[in-house]
């Protein structure tokens, strides 16, 4: 062990400094890969319950073995390119569409001192990159050459840039409250208990940031990018093999991702919402529930994931125009309405703004 | 510092590279890809000079919202290509001239700029916690608030103006109105009447 200190200390700091970040980084996304795998199993039992369904349960003991058999197939089945399309950005889309996914992870603070790179503008950081994942989505659908692929993207594409407005206004509300844009400073402020959490004084802003998260990743019910009963699969129709397996894998990473913005900017992150209850520090086992940490976060994330499987179950799909009503005559007064409100708290003095 | 030039001539090689694609590209869709991979070049170019604000406002703005919309329109006409060459010709003798305009005044700029003190070289390091975002809003909010507002309201106008010549109510047009759906009664649908029973006749 000595000798490794040994070595490891005789490095140059910016060596040093690459190894650590290298690592940091391997360590989060193979964390958020295993997660969106398993998120498959996890919905698919969600929703089995739902429906008085068993969901799957024969590969590995429980079906926990389901994800990496569904990968294996995936990875082995054949990657068919239409003859018309565009091969090069036909390629490049699925890419296009999980790299801005998994790039969002850099500034996400997980646990108290660790965030791979901590910048001060990380929720300008987290605004640009989600606003670009939207290529993925028209490329595909255009390098493909088919018509149902270009209505699916156009469509889909649409939906995203209407609701990303309403998710950057929300997100003003959440940095006049917390007066920075750094996401550690945003978790910070909301430190000692839930009557701190943004969740309280933002919550309009919340439920619109939440929604908007659902539109944004064209999950159910505002799935019409793929609604299976209109157009076959939207923009990625004509994807098989990997590159399905991408825009799937992207789909739940941006899921996971939006999880775990809407824990950090309304629910306190990796804040404990027992802060201050010291009482239960007296009881050894429970003493981690008043301690902040990544438990906290991994268990809010599981939440939302959970609503979003939930939500697939419950609701039927909105029709196409009902929801570019909803995002920009809806959720976009509120959230104007809120940040004057806000405003005028702040001037008042009240709520966190004391 | 060596490997701050090198990652500096890099981005600026590619950045050059994409721009001369946006214009030899045939495609119209291949050239806005190469106009985004631009953007993303000046945005780490900018990243660099530690504006980082400056960096991350022009990927949001430009690449997430304008290129977007952009790409929409480009895929929505069909361009047809044969008929944009057929101009060609006729074009290039005004174009190649503002082309030579442009660059000449570019080449003057930047060097009447590098003669100045400031700008010439020596390039100090931001300190350590200088909050790029909030320097500039401190500037925009205090000494130019007043150009700040204006462009509010320039832009608000801008909105207004290109929605108005764009909306067009076709007569006879049969939509729903939400609002007047969701405030539905039931007496508004269904009239029950009372009266007594009849005899039979």
């Amino acid at each position: 062990m000595g000798f490794v200190v040994g070595i490891w200390e005789s490095l140059d700091p910016m060596l040093q400094y690459v190894i650590l970040s290298t690592f940091k980084i391997l360590i989060v996304t193979v964390g958020v890969i295993l997660t969106v795998a398993f998120s498959t199993y996890f919905e698919r039992k969600v929703i089995g319950g739902m429906q008085a369904r068993v969901g799957p349960n024969r590969v590995g003991p429980m079906g926990l073995g389901q994800p990496f058999a569904d990968v294996i197939k995936l990875l082995i089945k054949e990657i068919v390119v239409p003859t018309a399309s565009n091969k090069f950005l036909f390629v490049i889309a699925p890419l296009l569409s999980l790299i801005p996914a998994l790039a969002t992870w850099a500034v996400m603070p997980l646990h108290p001192g660790f965030v791979i790179a901590d910048i001060n503008a990380g929720l300008l950081y987290v605004l640009a990159l989600t606003s670009v994942g939207v290529y993925g989505v028209i490329l595909a659908g255009w390098a493909t050459n088919s018509k149902y692929a270009l209505l699916g993207a156009m469509r889909s594409a649409a939906q995203i840039v209407a609701y990303e407005i309403a998710m950057g206004f929300a997100l003003v509300g959440v940095l006049m409250a917390a007066g920075s844009l750094n996401l550690g400073d945003i978790i910070a402020k909301q430190e000692g208990g839930v009557s701190n959490w943004f969740l309280v004084w933002l919550f309009p802003l919340f439920i619109v940031y939440w929604v908007s998260g659902v539109a944004e990743t064209n999950r159910a019910p505002f799935d019409v990018a793929e609604g299976e009963s209109e157009i076959v699969a939207g923009f990625h129709v004509e994807y098989s093999g990997v590159a399905f397996a991408l825009f799937f894998l992207a789909e739940y990473a941006n899921m996971v991702l939006i999880s775990g913005m809407t824990a950090i900017f309304f629910l306190g992150g990796w804040a404990s919402p027992f802060e201050g209850w010291t009482f239960l520090n007296g009881i050894p086992v429970l003493s981690f529930l008043t301690e902040p940490g990544f438990h906290w976060l991994f268990a809010k994330i599981c939440f939302f994931m959970y609503s979003f499987f939930w939500f697939r179950a419950t609701f039927p799909r909105y029709r196409y125009d009902q929801i570019m009503r909803l995002g920009w005559k809806v959720f976009i007064p509120v959230t104007i309405i809120w940040i004057a409100v806000e405003a005028v708290a702040a001037w008042a003095n009240v709520g966190p703004w004391a | 510092m060596l490997f701050h030039s090198i990652l500096f001539y890099a981005f600026s090689l590619v950045l050059l590279g994409a721009a001369c694609g946006v214009v030899f590209s045939k495609n119209p869709i291949h050239s806005i890809m190469f106009l985004v991979l631009t953007f993303f070049q000046a945005a780490i170019l900018w990243l660099m000079a530690e504006a980082e604000f400056l960096a991350i406002v022009l990927v949001l703005v430009y690449v997430g919202a304008v290129m977007v919309l952009f790409l929409f329109v480009v895929m929505m006409l069909e361009v047809d290509i044969e008929a944009v060459k057929k101009g060609m010709s006729r074009y290039t003798a005004p174009a190649l001239a503002i082309a030579a305009l442009m660059t000449f005044e570019l080449i003057n700029l930047i060097w009447l700029r590098s003669s100045d003190e400031e700008v010439g070289g020596n390039f100090q390091p931001l300190p350590e916690g200088y909050d790029n975002t909030k320097a500039l809003g401190e500037v925009l909010y205090t000494e130019h608030v007043y150009a700040f507002e204006i462009a509010a309201v320039v832009l608000l106008l801008a909105i207004v103006a290109a929605i108005t010549l764009t909306m067009r109510k076709r007569p006879n047009l049969k939509v729903q109105d939400i609002s007047a759906q969701v405030a539905v009664q039931a007496k508004d649908r269904v009239r029950i009447v009372k009266m007594d029973a009849e005899e039979k006749s």
